[in-house]
């Protein structure tokens, strides 16, 4: 069985839906603010004769239509990053601030934990953990590749994440790009529809409560917790956030994002999930030819200091 | 930070983060640079001014492998890795790391050898090449080229008898066309 096949009564335009997650996706490349901009990197690619395409909802990113993203100067300087579109999502969702202590608790290979720190300025503190330690040296050679200073690398499981090595005991906001069936990645990736189990997705649900809940844990009142999948499965998306909901002191916000997405769904295979979920968005591949996602933005719940209060989510 | 057998000289423990002392009168790990000699060092070798690295705090984990950092710690950290690799002491000659380079080398004003493009694909490619026209010191070198006007570091060469060696990494090794 094809799994995306489960996921029709959900899309409004099969047929679009089943022909854009059958066509492959370009290589993209993000432009670490850190060491250039964006027009700096359209200039070396000028000048070297790179072909690129720039991505009309976001200046920093560039379609690299020849592919290759590593065999050019730029990349080599630390200037780009290959990253797909939709995975620059998340961390424009939870907007990290100059200063600020953010956890990515589910960080390997970097391509969000390094955004973040860009995000940022490279000012404040990044503590980048994987319970993986081999994908976690893919994440310290990309954060050093492009030049990051402020990150910390940890190896815990992050379902019981301790702050004991940190300075502090609680962030100011947390990403979690939570394990998943990855379904959404079909495009650069055929094999994870064959490979697709309904048992993985079980058990990666499980996980993905467990890593989203210690998060909201771990983030200071009025904080921010964004949670994030490359899956179209509601058991990892809508069902993990109803369980949060329901366990721990947190809600579901609004936010914006510079592509066109479907909301949250509310009942799937029999179950009701709580009204707010449709505030989380869904990116399916035939809206704005990317691969498929799936963000959630939270508040954390509790008394937020007046210093402390983030305007945006407040509201 | 402490050892096992009293009255033995503290050492450094390779598994974890320390930060460096201030000052060599400051030092209690037999052998570990200090942050004002690195701050020297960066001055004395490349011409970068030690203000460059006000914020950041500097420390040691494995054998000489110095790490650059700007967020918050506490000491001692038992984590995977805090910042950057930065600096390799604890060995005759001080070798900067091509991260540190790249990040910091555009603020160097000695020991800056300019490569033009044939040279800086050559470097990028982890090949050594002959260069007999450079007068400058001997030593660890920032290698940069000019990309789209303005001059970008690209590693850390090392000068000896004429020839620019380039230590760039393996894994950060690249074949690139020569941009003229």
């Amino acid at each position: 069985m094809n799994p995306l096949d489960r996921y029709e009564p959900l899309v409004d335009d099969v047929d679009a839906f089943r022909a854009a997650c059958d066509r492959p996706l370009p290589s993209v490349v993000r432009t670490n603010g850190i060491a250039a901009t964006p027009d700096r990197v359209r200039e070396a690619f000028d000048d070297e004769g790179v072909a690129y395409e720039p991505v009309d909802w976001h200046d920093g990113l560039f379609r690299l239509p020849d592919g290759n993203p590593g065999g050019n100067w730029p990349y080599v300087h630390g200037w780009t990053h290959g990253q797909e579109e939709v995975s620059v999502l998340p961390t424009l969702a939870l907007d990290p601030q100059p200063g600020e202590r953010v956890w990515d608790a589910c960080a390997a290979p970097g391509s969000k934990t390094t955004q973040i720190a860009d995000a940022m300025d490279d000012e404040g503190t990044v503590v980048a953990n994987d319970n993986n330690l081999g994908r976690l040296s893919a994440l310290r050679h990309n954060a050093e590749r492009l030049g990051i200073t402020n990150t910390i690398v940890t190896n815990q499981d992050a379902r019981n994440f301790s702050t004991k090595p940190l300075a502090f005991d609680e962030f100011d906001r947390a990403l979690v790009d939570a394990p998943c069936s990855c379904e959404g990645t079909c495009r650069k990736n055929p094999d994870v529809l064959d490979q697709w189990t309904l048992g993985h997705v079980d058990a990666v649900a499980g996980i993905q409560k467990g890593i989203l809940a210690r998060a909201v844990q771990a983030t200071r009142p009025g904080g921010v917790v964004v949670y994030s999948t490359c899956t179209f499965a509601p058991e990892e998306n809508e069902a993990v956030l109803d369980h949060v909901l329901a366990n721990e002191d947190c809600e579901l916000v609004e936010f914006d994002l510079p592509l066109e997405t479907d909301p949250g769904v509310t009942e799937w295979d029999g179950e009701a999930y709580d009204e707010s979920v449709t505030r989380a968005k869904r990116i399916y591949p035939h809206r704005n030819d990317t691969g498929g996602f799936f963000c959630a933005k939270l508040r954390v719940g509790g008394e937020a200091d007046e210093s402390a209060s983030d305007g945006e989510v407040a509201a | 930070m402490s050892d096992d057998e009293p009255g033995a000289a503290p050492t450094n423990d390779g598994q974890q983060f320390d930060r460096l002392p201030e000052t060599p009168a400051d030092r209690e790990i037999e052998g570990r640079a200090s942050r004002a000699e690195v701050l020297d060092w960066w001055d004395e070798r490349f011409g970068i001014e030690k203000e460059v690295f006000e914020e950041y705090s500097f420390w040691e984990k494995g054998a000489g492998k110095i790490w650059i950092f700007n967020g918050e710690a506490t000491d001692p950290s038992e984590v995977e890795a805090v910042g950057m690799t930065f600096l390799r002491t604890r060995q005759e000659h001080w070798k900067p790391t091509g991260r540190a380079v790249s990040r910091f080398g555009s603020r160097a004003t000695k020991n800056v050898i300019e490569l033009d493009p044939a040279q800086a694909a050559t470097f990028a490619a982890g090949d050594d090449q002959d260069i007999p026209e450079w007068d400058g010191d001997w030593g660890y070198l920032i290698a940069t080229h000019e990309v789209a006007g303005e001059r970008v570091p690209i590693g850390v060469g090392l000068y000896l008898y004429d020839e620019l060696r380039s230590v760039v990494p393996k894994g950060s090794r690249a074949d690139l066309p020569v941009v003229e």
